[in-house]
């Protein structure tokens, strides 16, 4: 078990880190989700011991960082961001030094070394040289000294970067495997690599605790079946008219319209999905498309990490307030409405599973009911 | 440590460095040795010695520039800081590697005075002890560069650096000499020394409260004393300076030929400094 208590880091006048405070169980894959900057990896920084907090303690098992560093650290297996290889040393070579520099007894070197290189598809590699090794390998040397031991937790600053989507399959498939015996602690700015693996994400804005709690969980808070959004084959005034004698939409908005089809963005009270099937069946409309316009994990993490203090603020009071406060109430009211403004344009990209890799965050992907 | 020690004993053979320090200062020792006791039939091997000790300016950088520079600008630091090992193991073994490659230069060297002694009269008692005093201003100016190379993530600055500290230690006598040797100047000299410790203090603990009491107090206290017996400070501070003087106790072993125990303590105490400092610089680091 991980806990973090009321962690501050300050450069000068600047807190790179601000009473933060959380807690990882054992066995949990647990994520840390902020934009560029938001003291992630000064985080992780801290709590391997590299930096030392200027205020708050960090436990790992029992053992505070500070107080019993030896005991802690033994505990740890870190890829910082930057994997520390030593590029005039094999990988073998460096695989062993890093076994020596963590007192795995001399016995179980050789096999430990084996199972983390195979762990990490590295067979072919180790007789090469660091200095020759592309990006992608040397992320996965990183790794490996990483898991190397095997401690109890595993701290991974972002592990995929650098990575192709196929190594990025590889490198989940391995945390998920890691999880079963050992806490993984990640971070990454990229929202659906978080999605993908975490059991449980802690968001982080500008060193400040936002939120902490698992990727569904995120998703329910900020979701309603309330908002729904459909494509029909037919004039306007046709749709316009069907939806009049649907009960209880309470507002329409039309946002595309061409010869033969239109978009319209509804607000229901309740789950009207059914009644609107049938109406525009009945009135021979065919519908295209029905989907809830859901507000996805990205929506949460864009407006929380928004660089607006205010937005921020109205997105983060939204997730302490739950279920309790329904979302919609006519577009105009709805607190996230910047982030349902961003989800209703046309998406420009495709989402699609190598979007994963880009760069920063992916594009949406909506819950679409057929 | 252990595991550190072997990785930078290593990465010296791995790479030139090792090997050209190892080659340059057997060069150099063996062109002085020829010259002075095979073709010029000097009986002492440690005049020999004294005359390579210039060599270590140029090869005490080369040597020490990257050990904690490089691993910083490499971020590989963030490895060794975060392992099991501590932070003086991590030093220490360091500093152990770039000794034995100092060794293996110096143990070729033992060899000189039995050659001599093939050839006639050899003084080992004298040679021996110059030789062990040789290895150990060496490990005092390597302990040095280490604590320079912990100080900046730049090879370059950490060589320069190095550089120019021991050109000042070897030419700290002459240096010494050019200090007025009144009592008005030693006071203006302490002074000056004093305001220097204060500003040091100042950046260490970044008080300035601390730093400036410090200097009231002390200049109080000197004045005090001047105003007493004016006739103490005169000559007080070459003096004082003067016993910092690294060559000083290797010239008593290598030219008088005495076994100066003051003069060893003086490096084993300056080598345990420079080493804890270093360990400072690098535990510093993590509060900054």
């Amino acid at each position: 078990m991980v806990e973090v208590q009321n962690l501050v880091k300050r450069y000068g006048n600047r807190s790179a880190v601000d009473h933060l405070s959380f807690t990882v169980e054992d066995g949990q894959i647990f994520g840390f989700l902020g934009p560029n900057g938001a003291g992630k990896s000064t985080t992780m920084n801290i709590m391997t011991g590299y930096l030392a907090a200027t205020e708050g303690t960090v436990l790992i098992d029992g053992h505070d960082v500070c107080e019993e560093p030896e005991a802690a650290r033994r505990c740890i297996g870190y890829l910082p961001e930057q994997p520390p290889l030593y590029p005039d040393m094999t990988v073998l070579e460096y695989l062993q030094f890093c076994a020596e520099l963590k007192q795995i007894p001399k016995a179980e070197q050789e096999n430990q070394i084996g199972q983390a290189v195979s762990m990490t598809h590295l067979e072919d590699q180790t007789r090469r040289l660091i200095r020759n090794l592309s990006k992608g390998f040397r992320q996965r040397v990183g790794l490996a000294q990483a898991i190397l031991g095997f401690p109890k937790v595993i701290i991974l600053d972002e592990p995929t970067v650098g990575l192709d989507p196929r190594q990025v399959v590889e490198i989940r498939e391995l945390i998920h495997s890691l999880a079963k015996e050992h806490t993984v602690i990640l971070s990454s700015h990229i929202l659906s690599e978080i999605q993908a693996v975490c059991d449980k994400v802690l968001i982080i804005r500008k060193g400040k605790f936002v939120t902490c709690d698992t990727p569904d969980a995120l998703e329910g808070k900020l979701s309603a079946n309330d908002r729904l959004e459909l494509l029909a084959k037919g004039t306007r005034e046709a749709a316009e008219s069907v939806l009049k004698t649907v009960e209880g939409i309470t507002s329409h908005t039309l946002t595309d319209v061409t010869p033969d089809t239109v978009r319209i963005k509804v607000g229901t009270d309740g789950d009207r999905r059914e009644a609107l099937f049938y109406a525009f069946a009945q009135a021979r409309c065919p519908l295209l498309e029905l989907r809830s316009r859901m507000a996805s994990l990205e929506d949460v993490f864009l407006d929380l990490t928004d660089e607006d203090d205010g937005v921020a603020a109205r997105a983060a009071a939204l997730l302490t307030s739950g279920e309790e406060t329904p979302a919609a109430d006519g577009e105009k009211n709805v607190p996230s409405e910047k982030a349902a403004d961003e989800t209703s344009l046309p998406d420009p990209v495709p989402a699609g599973p190598t979007d994963e890799q880009a760069p920063d965050i992916a594009p949406e992907k909506e819950d679409t009911v057929e | 440590m252990k595991a550190i020690y072997k990785r930078e004993l290593r990465a010296y053979f791995n790479s030139m460095t090792g090997w050209i320090f190892v080659a340059a200062l057997t060069v150099f020792i063996g062109i002085y040795f020829t010259a002075n006791n095979l073709i010029n039939g000097y009986t002492y091997f440690s005049y020999t010695l004294s005359g390579t000790l210039i060599v270590f300016m140029a090869l005490v950088p080369v040597l020490t520039m990257r050990s904690l520079a490089e691993e910083r600008h490499s971020k590989t630091d963030q490895l060794l800081l975060t392992s099991p090992a501590t932070l003086t193991g991590v030093v220490l073994g360091k500093y152990f590697a770039m000794l034995t490659v100092l060794a293996a230069p110096v143990l070729l060297a033992c060899l000189c005075p039995l050659i001599i002694r093939m050839n006639g009269t050899a003084h080992f008692k004298a040679d021996y002890a110059s030789l062990l005093v040789y290895f150990l201003l060496a490990a005092v100016e390597i302990a040095l560069g280490m604590l320079v190379s912990a100080l900046t993530e730049s090879q370059v600055i950490a060589a320069v650096g190095t550089f120019c500290l021991l050109l000042a230690l070897y030419l700290w006598d002459g240096l010494v000499g050019l200090l007025p040797t009144s009592a008005i100047g030693s006071l203006a000299g302490i002074f000056v020394v004093l305001v220097f410790v204060c500003l040091l203090l100042n950046a260490l603990s970044g008080s300035w409260k601390l730093a400036g009491g410090t200097l009231v107090l002390g200049t109080a206290v000197i004045l005090g004393f001047y105003i007493k017996k004016s006739s103490t400070f005169a000559d007080l501070l070459p003096k004082a300076l003067g016993s910092f003087s690294l060559l000083d106790a290797f010239n008593s072993f290598a030219t008088d030929h005495v076994f100066d125990i003051p003069g060893l303590l003086l490096y084993l105490s300056l080598i345990a400094l420079l080493v804890f400092l270093t360990i400072q610089v690098l535990q510093k680091r993590r509060w900054n």
